[in-house]
């Protein structure tokens, strides 16, 4: 398994990276690097493991269904870096 | 040409929790923005999520409503990408082992006829917050005290073949949710929110075109109006031999069109992977068999009984049982009225009439089952006639004599005077003041006499002040003229 200059760019995209061109090959290359590790791993036969969700053997515990917060908004909005009319400020979004 | 249209929905159903899915924050509809929402919801760092058992019950139950396969074991995972309203760049969502597996239920529609939709699966997730365009100059203010809001995605099959057959499979969601308690399925505050996919294809080509997205749509209006002016987009595309692009759109209601969301024209890859933050949620027999015990008697179950034990049409049982509420109402009015069919008129005309005139809701409704039922017991017995029922549900629409319908009878004076004798006084006057319309009654033949016999049904009313039976006054005067 291996990718192109391309697919990590498509890749740094959808993780919001700013890629340097100058950084590209070799970026790629040590991306290939760790994807060699990954076709080790897609060798071994598996077909009878059970996929494991989390490496704790355990199940999810369950809470109760009851509000217990309460309004902290003036604390988290102090340390927000813009917010008006209780509003959380963010450069404009528009669809 | 014509195409076979081919739609699948993605249904977004807020459930009907006190807290959130996976914090203590309320997720009451309408509070100041961001005073319910918490570290948690906000991301901040070093929080975890805890679920939230009753989402876990909800989601079940629904399994169990529409007999699907409930996963015993579902795991929570982590769905990437970016926008301002999900504070931590991933939504908590379920990808590969969901709650509710396999499942269908059959719509009815226009037309009579039933068809089944299935379901591939529902599974739970968190709701992202909202972001708004137009409160704060040249800048989005982000408000995410519905971050974490339980949802359950309901997916159907790509069994819906018009827009009839997609508002149709809504609407019978919208009655079963409703039904089980799930949620408040109130579509005004987002609660049942849709995605369409939709694709056309030559009829009888069994593999499928290429689908657009829809996305958010939030009426059973605009999905009709959506997906009609996205098959004709479709089609006009291809007519003209061009293809159809995969991509996510949005339905313009004042525009009446759907667009292209230019922000998702990059292939959106998601990332999924278990989110290491939650451990699998495993459920055992017992559990769900509790679950199941809490079921309630379902629309169309209900809808069976109601012909069967009512001995009801299918029109009046399907619009009775259209809601828990409106189904119990009538059931507690029978039980006083002893009359289901007077009953149901009674409630599908007069008091759904005056519910629609005057924008109240049925349990916020002045008039309670138990009234209704004393009412048309006094039309039975013939206290009232139907015009006088029609002024006695007036009066207990706006709570005269505390909603007591005897005391509302007599201090209005409306009694209808069923006695023959009083009735024959009444008569023999009307009859003795009118010599000529009694001659020319008596010279004209059996057709025009039933109209001419209106006027003195009128003077005798009149000189009753309305209280006379009219049936009995009928009778009378016929025997009494001749």
């Amino acid at each position: 398994m291996s990718v192109t200059t391309e697919q990590l760019a498509d890749v740094a995209t959808l993780a919001r990276l700013k890629l340097a061109p100058e950084h590209s090959q070799s970026l790629t290359h040590a991306f290939n690097e760790i994807l060699s590790l990954v076709d080790q791993l897609q060798a071994l036969e598996l077909e009878s493991v059970k996929p494991m969700a989390h490496p704790r053997d355990e199940n999810q515990r369950l809470r109760q269904d009851l509000v217990t917060e309460s309004n902290a908004r003036e604390a988290f909005q102090a340390i927000a870096p813009d917010a008006q009319e209780g509003l959380y400020v963010v450069p404009p979004v528009i669809e | 040409m014509s195409w076979e249209v081919v739609i699948g929905l993605e249904v977004h159903l807020q459930l009907a929790t006190e807290s959130k899915i996976f914090s203590g924050s309320s997720t009451r509809f309408g509070a100041e923005p961001n005073t319910q929402a918490s570290a948690v919801d906000l991301a901040m760092p070093g929080m975890l999520p805890v679920l939230n058992e009753q989402a876990v019950r909800y989601a079940v139950l629904f399994g169990l409503g529409i007999g699907a396969e409930i996963g015993q074991r579902s795991v929570f995972d982590r769905k990437n990408y970016f926008y301002p309203d999900l504070p931590k760049g991933y939504q908590i969502s379920q990808f590969e082992q969901p709650i509710v597996g396999r499942g269908s239920f059959a719509v009815t529609l226009a037309d009579g006829s039933t068809k089944t939709i299935g379901i591939t699966r529902a599974h739970l997730e968190e709701d992202a917050g909202k972001s708004l365009h137009d409160a704060i100059p040249n800048a989005s203010g982000i408000d995410l005290n519905r971050a974490g809001t339980p949802l359950l995605e309901i997916v159907s099959e790509p069994d819906i073949r018009s827009a009839e057959e997609a508002v149709a499979y809504l609407k019978t969601l919208h009655t079963l949710v409703t039904y089980l308690g799930i949620s408040d399925g109130d579509m005004s505050q987002g609660s049942m929110r849709c995605d369409i996919n939709l694709s056309l294809r030559k009829p009888g080509s069994t593999e499928f075109g290429t689908r657009t997205e829809i996305k958010n749509v939030n009426s059973f209006r605009f999905v009709e109006r959506a997906i009609a002016s996205e098959i004709e987009r479709q089609s006009d595309i291809l007519e003209e031999g061009g293809v159809i692009i995969q991509e996510t759109r949005l339905y313009d209601a004042e525009r009446d069109e759907t667009r292209s969301m230019r922000s998702k024209e990059v292939a959106n890859d998601y990332r999924y992977f278990p989110d290491p933050d939650l451990l699998p949620v495993e459920l055992s027999d017992a559990y769900i068999a509790e679950i199941a015990s809490t079921l309630p008697e379902l629309p169309d179950a209900k809808k069976a009984r109601f012909q069967a034990e009512y001995g009801l049409g299918e029109y009046d049982a399907s619009a009775l049982c259209d809601s828990q509420a409106l189904a119990q109402f009538f059931e507690l009015t029978t039980s006083r009225a002893k009359d289901p069919k007077l009953a149901a008129n009674w409630i599908l005309t007069d008091l759904l009439g005056q519910l629609n005139a005057s924008g109240v809701k049925l349990q916020d409704a002045p008039i309670q089952p138990e009234q209704l039922g004393h009412l048309i017991e006094r039309i039975k017995d013939n206290t009232l006639s139907s015009k006088m029922a029609k002024q006695v549900f007036e009066a207990l629409w706006q709570g005269e004599a505390q909603g007591n319908v005897d005391q509302i009878i007599e201090a209005r004076g409306l009694k209808q005077v069923s006695d023959s004798g009083a009735l024959e006084a009444l008569i023999n006057e009307v009859v003795a003041n009118n010599p000529e319309q009694v001659a020319q009654y008596q010279a004209a033949d059996d057709g025009k006499r039933k109209k001419l016999i209106g006027f003195f049904v009128g003077q005798i009313m009149k000189a009753s002040k309305g209280q006379a039976n009219p049936q009995l006054v009928n009778q009378l005067l016929n025997k009494t003229l001749g």
